[in-house]
């Protein structure tokens, strides 16, 4: 199991440029909207045209501009999971699901592969009804139904729960996770939530104005996102410029704070991040004086906007998270920071 | 009575707005996919029989169709004659009829969800099923509904018809011309009761059109 992709396509004054490679059960392409994740999938698909580039998959070249490669997308054989699951409206659920398969004479073969998706899917019930009369949860099944039975040898998933409500988004995901593990071949998944990306995906790719910023292991992009762009997109809330003060020390002039850190600070850093939840007033270690500015208070958190002693009054306050059982009584005069917890971005 | 004229009338309005049916859904389907300057172009031309005076038309159709002219000429030799017959007629109401449908079909195309036909795609389907089978039926009542007031426009086209192919009962006359002839003619009776026959099945079909654009509500929203 292999995907290689290289491409470049100009649309307008944007230009997608995505090189990357993944042998990943899972891979996800995290980024802002309009940063070209779904024109990339559409890429590997087939449905959207490369200017050039290659694509291989499993050692099968899909894509190739410099040997004059390009398999239309009906024998690429690669699923695609589209955002609002583009099921045809005409059609039942059980004519959608055939619309997977019509490459398959074998009618036996055909009724059989259409029971253990009903059921796999839990969709019994269903055969009869059009798409609008279904719900986003049902629409969800009939659309991963429908790719499966067309047995596609890669899965290409365009945020597939952007359509619905959170709640079915949270109950929905370790269900996709384990068809997708089940089904045994690789799969991408796009997405601008890192919560889905971290519960989802092995690998990541983060995206930024048509290029990847990073790819690498999902725990490894979190732990070290190493730019400013890859920090936000995971969640980092506090970033400032920085600059190197020595092997092990960095220099925020913004929010008047030298921080130890972990790692050696490389030469080239241009910035500071604090993840929200980095901060503890036991902490021992890069402790500063602060001023409380609001709250904000949520169901299970709270969160704390804080400035710095010093600040630079032109940077926004600090946020810091806790759950709100460990709310303090009174706010800390002195907050501490893990070295472990300085990221470093360049 | 003579029935001629309904009859006439009939197969030369169908003829040629199911010619025109397939000619439109061709050139909305191929100019959709076109730069925008060349589809502006083509759209002033494929449009322009919608707002020409039917007698500029029919002038125009002479200068080509004409028996001493080159396509006429050519149409000729393979049997076919515009002037003066039935078939001019077919010929003239294809004109004024295709910009209508060539609107509504176009604006049908436009409206078409493009990820249907790339998830048919991606799910093996070959480009003729996904056009006939998915685009097709999800444009459905955008274009049946153009058809039908192609069909309309047709069938009460005069001023085009009576240059080309005039007013001879039993083999060119329609119920629009027959109307004319036999109110010049003083047969008030008569005309009336074309006139009323006329009216009946344009407001049939445009009636048709009515319940097409009412049962148009194609987005599929889940709950």
């Amino acid at each position: 199991m292999s995907l290689t992709v290289s491409i470049r396509k100009r649309l307008g004054n944007f230009t997608l440029d995505v090189s990357f490679e993944t042998d990943d059960p899972i891979t996800g392409l995290l980024g802002a909207s309009g940063s070209g994740k779904s024109m990339t999938l559409k890429c590997i698909a087939g449905v959207e045209t490369p200017d050039e580039g290659r694509i291989v998959l499993d050692g099968e070249t899909l894509f190739d501009t410099a040997h004059g490669v390009n398999l239309p997308p009906q024998r690429r054989r690669v699923g695609y999971l589209f955002q609002h699951y583009a099921l045809f409206p005409h059609m039942t659920v059980k004519q959608n699901i055939l619309c997977g398969m019509r490459g398959e004479k074998d009618r036996v073969v055909r009724q059989h592969r259409l029971d253990e998706m009903f059921d796999l899917l839990q969709l019994t019930g269903l055969e009869k009804r059009r798409p609008a009369q279904l719900s986003g949860g049902q629409a969800q099944r009939v659309a991963l139904a429908r790719m499966l039975v067309s047995r596609p040898r890669l899965l290409l998933l365009d945020e597939p729960f952007s359509a619905l409500d959170s709640y079915l988004r949270d109950t929905l995901q370790p269900a996709l996770k384990g068809l997708l593990h089940a089904y045994g071949r690789q799969a991408m998944l796009v997405t601008h939530s890192r919560d889905e990306a971290y519960r989802l995906c092995e690998r990541l790719c983060v995206m930024d104005e048509g290029r990847i910023l990073r790819a690498d292991n999902t725990k490894a992009v979190f732990a070290n996102p190493g730019s400013v762009p890859t920090a936000r997109l995971t969640g980092c809330k506090n970033i400032a410029p920085a600059v190197k003060a020595s092997a092990y020390q960095v220099d925020v002039p913004g929010w008047n704070l030298r921080l130890t850190t972990a790692q050696p600070v490389p030469d080239g850093i241009r910035a500071v991040g604090l993840r929200a939840h980095a901060f503890s007033p036991d902490e021992k270690q890069n402790r500063f004086a602060i001023e409380r500015e609001s709250e904000i208070e949520q169901p299970f958190e709270w969160t704390i906007l804080f400035r710095c002693a010093g600040q630079d009054t032109a940077l926004p306050a600090l946020w810091w998270h806790m759950p709100r059982d460990k709310k303090p009584a009174a706010i800390p005069r002195l907050l501490g920071v893990s070295p472990d917890d300085v990221l470093l971005l360049t | 009575m003579d029935w001629f004229p309904l009859f006439n009338s009939l197969r030369i309005a169908s003829i040629s707005s199911i010619l025109m049916f397939f000619a439109s859904i061709a050139a909305a389907y191929y100019t959709a996919r076109l730069p925008r300057v060349i589809k502006g172009a083509l759209d002033v031309i494929l449009t322009l029989p919608l707002v020409l005076p039917p007698t500029v038309i029919g002038y125009l159709l002479l200068l080509l169709f004409g028996r001493q002219r080159p396509l006429g000429m050519a149409f000729e030799r393979i049997g076919l004659q515009f002037v003066m017959t039935w078939y001019g007629g077919v010929l003239t109401a294809a004109f004024v009829a295709f910009p209508l449908l060539y609107r509504t079909a176009r604006g049908a195309f436009e409206a078409f969800d493009q990820t249907l036909a790339q998830a048919g795609q991606t799910l093996g389907l070959s480009n003729t099923y996904i056009f006939w089978r998915i685009r097709m039926p999800a444009c459905r009542q955008g274009i049946l509904a153009g058809f039908v007031l192609a069909f309309a426009r047709a069938l009460g086209e005069y001023g085009a018809t009576s240059m080309l192919i005039g007013y001879t009962p039993g083999r060119t006359a329609t119920i629009a011309t027959t109307v004319y002839q036999l109110w010049r003619t003083g047969d008030n009776r008569q005309a009336l009761c074309w006139a009323l026959i006329n009216l009946v099945i344009s407001a049939g079909g445009l009636f048709t059109v009515v319940l097409l654009e009412r049962g148009q509500r194609k987005e599929v929203r889940y709950t």
